[in-house]
């Protein structure tokens, strides 16, 4: 039985680190894509956010004051016994995010769209926003909190089979362009992609991908993972860096997710996981020890599967 | 053959930024702030410039650059503020609010995020003698919020929340902040669009357009959102 002042305590923790910690696979990337810049002004930006990083790890402040929407992601273990049950498991979130939005401290961006009253908790009326997955085979739960930043960079667009390859790439650079310019989008972003599935889910899997895989990370499907190599390369030829500069830096990485959809159709979004690429990770685990990560591993063979039946057995 | 910043101009601005320093930056340069500034945006353009309240504090004499931003800050049990990262908001979108601004308060300096649109610096910003400075990033949280020394005040905080309320803020070495438009109107991201858009066109060459088109759809990247 995972008690639920232990869930409280990972979760906490799990909102301090994604606030001040850049993930390392991001920073990596990010020197990655930084060697093969080419615009002097957007080298300068990708130098001061470097610095950032350092400054906000040594002083244990937030890397960005728009501390974005924390949100939750849970994946249960199908062997998982929860004190309390999921109702408690939800409150304990609140309870996390309130009170790390006072301690680290965080911007309490929450308000309600209508009245702007705002908790100054980031706590409110569906927020934060927990989404849920499972695993089977396993007692643990995993814990992943995300500070993703809300106005700019995202887009949904209902596309055809004829408009193809082609038509998802246009679709790619209208919105890399579009929020690009001026560094709306806070490039160079993780750039995630949902492909298929319903309106709303294609939405989910664009922003579970740009949100949830690390950078580094290919979808093992070769011909996805084909796909996103190319429109990584795409939006690094727009000539756009950091800030909207002139530049090459624009996608660190690219991440794609499929979900079935309707035979007339070919649902795309994009979604831009920015320079505050904000995600930590914990694990309890039935005896109560908390581990700690940086990759949520949320898109598993499970995830994934395509069949009536799961057996991993399958898959492999 | 790699960018860097290294050749880009420095310097350090006293805040408020006298009419000399003004005159005498461009766009483009790296600045750093030391002195008084202050946070506005939706909350307080809206008690000020829709409902015609008085700013709480005279900022003809308190400052004259105007942070939209709003800081990742706590109120602490004793009644004090703890101000972690600070970064800017969009700037765009108070567009409308910043010519009675600038009037009535004499502001001749925005720091926010993006710029705004050129006809706004031409319109709005070279009458009244302003600039705007851009922050970096965006996001460079972390370093901003060293820089801040001390917090003077939060007005309205209790009424408009600890994002939208007006802090102000004895800075030091704040920044780096870019400038992005000077006394004369130039944008250094129109200057840097401009070069962008004209690579634009080709790198759509090739791929059909899609068979379904969305309404106020344009095939024309050039365009800026703002």
């Amino acid at each position: 039985m995972i008690s639920a002042e232990r869930i409280e305590e990972a979760a906490y923790g799990a909102m301090f680190r994604a606030g001040i910690e850049i993930p390392e696979d991001y920073e990596t990337g990010l020197r990655e894509i930084a060697k093969s810049e080419t615009g002097d002004l957007s080298a300068f930006v990708i130098e001061a956010m470097l610095e950032n990083y350092d400054a906000a790890r040594e002083d244990r402040r937030a890397m960005c004051a728009d501390t974005g929407l924390p949100r939750w992601f849970v994946k249960i273990g199908n062997e998982a016994r929860l004190e309390g049950g999921f109702v408690e498991l939800e409150r304990r979130l609140r309870r996390a995010t309130a009170r790390a939005t006072h301690d680290v401290p965080l911007r309490p961006n929450r308000v309600h769209p209508l009245t702007r009253r705002d908790h100054n908790n980031n706590v409110g009326i569906n927020a934060p926003e927990v989404e849920w997955s499972f695993e089977p085979d396993a007692d643990w739960i995993d814990i992943t909190t995300v500070h993703k930043g809300g106005l700019f960079g995202s887009d949904y667009r209902m596309l055809f089979p004829a408009d193809g390859i082609d038509g998802i790439k246009r679709f790619f650079m209208d919105t890399l362009i579009a929020f690009g310019k001026r560094g709306l989008a806070c490039q160079p972003a993780i750039v995630g992609v949902g492909l298929g599935g319903s309106k709303d889910v294609c939405m989910t899997l664009g922003k579970q991908a740009a949100c949830l895989r690390i950078v580094g990370d290919r979808n093992p499907d070769p011909e996805v993972a084909k796909l996103e190599e190319e429109l990584k390369a795409l939006g690094n030829s727009i000539g756009m860096g950091a800030m909207g500069f002139v530049g090459s830096s624009m996608v660190v990485d690219c991440h794609i997710e499929i979900g079935d959809c309707h035979t007339g159709g070919m649902p795309a979004s994009v979604h831009t996981f920015c320079l505050a690429s904000r995600r930590a990770v914990a694990r309890i685990h039935a005896d109560g020890r908390i581990e700690t990560r940086t990759d949520p591993n949320w898109f598993t063979p499970y995830m994934r599967r395509e069949t009536v039946e799961w057996r991993e057995a399958e898959t492999v | 053959m790699a960018g860097s910043g290294d050749g880009l101009r420095k310097r350090r601005l006293a805040a408020p930024v006298s009419d000399e320093d003004l005159a005498t930056i461009c766009c483009g340069d790296i600045v750093f702030l030391d002195g008084v500034i202050y946070t506005g945006r939706e909350g307080v353009y809206r008690k000020v410039v829709d409902e015609g309240a008085e700013p709480p504090v005279d900022l003809r004499r308190l400052s004259n650059v105007n942070f939209h931003c709003s800081p990742a800050a706590a109120v602490q049990d004793d009644g004090s503020y703890r101000i972690g990262a600070v970064t800017a908001t969009a700037s765009f979108r108070f567009s409308r609010a910043l010519p009675a601004w600038f009037a009535k308060t004499g502001c001749k300096v925005v720091v926010g995020k993006g710029g705004m649109n050129p006809k706004d610096y031409r319109d709005t910003f070279v009458p009244a003698g302003a600039v705007y400075l851009t922050t970096v990033g965006y996001g460079t949280g972390a370093l901003l919020g060293r820089g801040i020394r001390e917090v003077l005040a939060a007005h309205w905080i209790e009424e408009l929340g600890i994002a939208q309320a007006m802090w102000v803020l004895r800075v030091e070495n704040f920044g780096p902040l870019i400038v992005e438009s000077d006394l004369q109107g130039n944008s250094l991201f129109e200057q840097q669009n401009a070069a962008i858009n004209e690579r634009i066109e080709k790198l759509y060459d090739g791929l059909k357009t899609p068979a379904l088109r969305r309404h106020g759809e344009t095939d024309d990247k050039t365009e800026e959102l703002i």
